[in-house]
């Protein structure tokens, strides 16, 4: 007797190979299936071709071999409003914002969700390589077994209230299972390239992209002792520990940015990857989501990434009566960006994670970093 | 869970007897009927048979009737073949805001080949006025088209009166008959109609297959160029079998008009009084009076129609809406867009639902008890 057959799964499908893969995993064990492509973005050219519709057929040649029934619907407005806004608002701020934490807040997992629970859904599933488990009536997200592969920096702000109504297929295999799987099955997008890059920018030249949006006010490139070493395209085209595209020439050690005056239109760089205007003890985080605040105390030590696939790093939290959390590092840490993520971690377990606001070390805030 | 299928404004299943009619076409009487020998002349004997049954139909001469692959090519060779047949006359064309995209994408395409469209208003009880006809027509008015029934309300539109009106008027008349015919008596000579539509799958026959009437004393331009097959109208080997399907299923619908009209009108009230027990909120987008008793289109305040349609089909109901849902990307429905304008919440929460041959009164009310446990759950409280 099938035990899944009357739970109803929406699963969100890209046209990728992980998403399809996932579609056939809940399919074998059972599942009522439903597979919907979203449209977030319009990127229709001129000869009216759009990306989003050759994913939309691939969705729906994986979605027949399956037969499962499948739609597509439209986030366009969501989408602009809560993401591409607050990316282009951070950018504006010299920050470096991170589309797809929010896209995941609140769009796949919010406004994609309550869409999946219109129809009926017990639950929302997606491709993403994350584990949810359950524990003694609670439920958890753990990394995805593939280090390689695991997504949890980016569902970072999912609620506890959310994950109870996630699953995540993928989440206890590797990504090459995931293809064998695809091509064991002959699954149309079994040898489909994965996508890379932001998802509304693709493969184009992000500098391009960016200011088709926001006006590029070129200005000067100097050391943080004022010597001029050149002039910037734009404050918004660079982020912290970015070595590519500075054009500072001449001997010795290459040069690095190491933070920005918005208010003057300055960017700091200094020379030497090892540089130690680069490191930093500590930050502010805001933004934060615990999955489970009940559990916490109000210091305790965890471990964190500040990027996407980097190792993680000790660190002891102490939450602060703003909402917001001092983050002390065990080691100090190169190149710590604001805007991008910070996600804590105890063993495989993701606790959560915030926006990084400000950077510390010892016990000054470096405002060169902006 | 029972399918219940109301989409027939889309398509219809075939009748029995017309897929029976078909079968001996592909292997028996498979002939060319161009060809001139014996198999060939038995499938020209079918073509004739089948012509003639078309063109009594609607009081057309059988030299009038020039079969097609379906709705879609008969609107194109009627819009475009006149207008490229007629352009020392004028260059001007009048069409409604509310018409099949096979029209409007026709006339679009004229427009960027230097003729001038004019598209009428359509106010909201679903019809347009035959006084902006009027007021539209100049001296060089070539073609006026005006669909019968519109297929997303099913409101007829005033083609007596606009077929009156142009008798003294060099413009040709044009109509797009598909969703009409079969449930309307339709006699283009008294109607004055010189160019009609008709589709064979929306009349319980096959795909693929169409025909255009077209007056004999008008002259269109054949889109479509090779052998000298349907007067030299329309070139290509004809779909036989198809031709011969349609037929049978023009026959059947001719012989069961009145009868249809009287179980869709009891159907269709059947729904309306289940889906108003239900204590749901809708409206009927368009005037009832005015409209066939096969098509309705409902509005569900506080919906979308993307979470509407998908709740639908999941629930085993099979109905549509006007919009365009392509890699999702909604296009709100043209036709509700032209009669509330495209502020209206109409436009992106209304549902076509269109009745066929085999509903049933249970059916009726077991749609409706669907849609209503849908919408109580699309208007929840979150």
């Amino acid at each position: 007797m099938n035990q899944n057959k009357n739970t109803r799964v929406v699963i969100g499908m890209s046209g990728g190979v992980d998403s399809s893969v996932a579609a056939l995993l809940l399919k074998q064990q059972g599942y009522e299936v439903i597979g919907i492509f979203m449209k977030n973005w319009d990127d229709t050219d001129e000869f009216g071709v759009c990306t989003a519709t050759e994913d939309y057929e691939d969705v729906i040649r994986v979605c027949n071999q399956l037969e499962i029934p499948y739609y597509a619907v439209n986030f366009e407005k969501q989408y602009w409003d809560k993401v591409f806004t607050y990316f282009l608002d951070e950018y504006k701020a010299g920050r470096t914002p991170n589309p797809d934490v929010m896209c995941n807040k609140e769009i796949k997992f919010k406004a994609f969700l309550d869409h999946a629970l219109d129809l009926g859904a017990d639950y929302l599933a997606t491709g993403h390589y994350a584990q949810i488990r359950n524990r003694d009536g609670k439920v958890e997200m753990l990394r995805g077994v593939d280090d390689n592969k695991d997504q949890t920096y980016f569902l970072n702000q999912l609620s506890a209230d959310v994950l109870k109504k996630v699953m995540f297929p993928l989440g206890h295999m590797p990504k090459s299972e995931v293809r064998a799987i695809a091509k064991a099955n002959g699954l149309a997008t079994a040898d489909k390239k994965d996508s890379t890059g932001i998802c509304f920018i693709g493969e184009r030249n992000f500098k391009t992209f960016l200011s088709n949006y926001l006006p590029a006010q070129p200005g000067k490139m100097q050391t943080l002792s004022g010597e001029i070493k050149g002039s910037h395209d734009g404050l918004m085209y660079y982020t912290i520990g970015q070595r590519q595209g500075l054009g500072i020439g001449g001997s010795g050690d290459p040069w690095f940015v190491i933070g920005k005056n918005l208010k003057e239109n300055i960017l700091y760089v200094e020379q030497g990857f090892s540089n130690e205007k680069l490191y930093s003890t500590g930050l502010v985080a805001s933004d934060v989501n615990w999955i489970h605040p009940e559990d916490l105390e109000q210091r305790f030590e965890c471990t964190a990434k500040f990027r996407y696939r980097q190792k993680d790093s000790k660190v002891v939290v102490t939450l602060r009566e703003d909402g917001r959390v001092d983050v002390q590092f065990d080691q100090p840490e190169r190149a710590i960006t604001p805007g991008q993520a910070v996600v804590f971690y105890d063993g495989e377990v993701c606790l959560g994670g915030g926006t990084i606001d400000q950077i510390v070390k010892g016990d000054i805030f470096l405002d060169y970093v902006g | 869970m029972k399918q219940i299928y109301m989409d027939h404004a889309a398509t219809t299943p075939m009748h029995q007897e017309a897929v029976g009619a078909m079968i001996p076409v592909f292997q028996e009487d498979y002939g060319n009927p161009s060809s001139v020998h014996a198999v060939g002349r038995r499938a020209r004997q079918l073509l004739d048979q089948a012509r003639t049954t078309a063109a009594a139909s609607i009081h057309a001469d059988v030299k009038e009737i020039i079969f097609t692959s379906g709705g879609t090519e008969a609107d194109n060779l009627a819009i475009i073949g006149t207008a490229l047949a007629n352009k020392e006359s004028g260059n001007h064309i009048i069409t409604t805001k509310q018409e099949h995209h096979a029209a409007l994408h026709a006339t679009a395409y004229l427009e960027r080949n230097g003729f001038e469209v004019t598209y009428l208003p359509v106010y909201e009880n679903g019809q347009i006025s035959v006084d902006d006809v009027r007021a539209a027509l100049r001296p060089e008015t070539i073609l006026v088209t005006v669909m019968y029934v519109n297929n997303e309300t099913g409101v007829k539109q005033p083609i007596d009166e606009i077929g009156d009106l142009l008798r003294n008027h060099q413009a040709y008349f044009h109509t797009d008959a598909v969703q009409a015919y079969g449930l309307i008596n339709i006699n283009v000579k008294q109607q004055g109609i010189d160019l009609l539509t008709v589709s064979s799958h929306k009349i319980n026959g096959p795909k693929g297959v169409g025909f255009l009437f077209v007056n004999q004393n008008l002259r269109v331009e054949p889109l479509q160029h090779g052998g000298e097959q349907e007067r030299k109208k329309r070139a290509g080997t004809e779909n036989v079998a198809g031709i011969v399907g349609f037929s049978k299923a023009i026959e059947l619908a001719m012989k069961q008009k009145e009868d249809k009209q009287k179980h869709y009108t009891k159907l269709m009230k059947h729904f309306i009084d289940c889906l108003t027990d239900e204590q749901i909120m809708f409206h009927i987008n368009g005037d009832r009076n005015l409209a066939l008793p096969t098509i309705i289109n409902i509005s569900f305040p506080g919906t979308q129609v993307e979470a509407l349609l998908m709740n639908i089909d999941l629930s085993g109901i099979a109905a549509s809406s006007g919009s365009a849902c392509t890699a999702g990307s909604v296009e709100p429905s043209h036709v509700l867009t032209a009669m509330y304008g495209s502020e209206n919440e109409r436009a992106k929460n209304s549902i076509r639902f269109s009745l066929g041959l085999y509903n049933t009164m249970d059916e009726m009310k077991e749609a409706a008890e669907r849609i209503g446990n849908i919408m109580r759950r699309l208007t929840r409280k979150r």
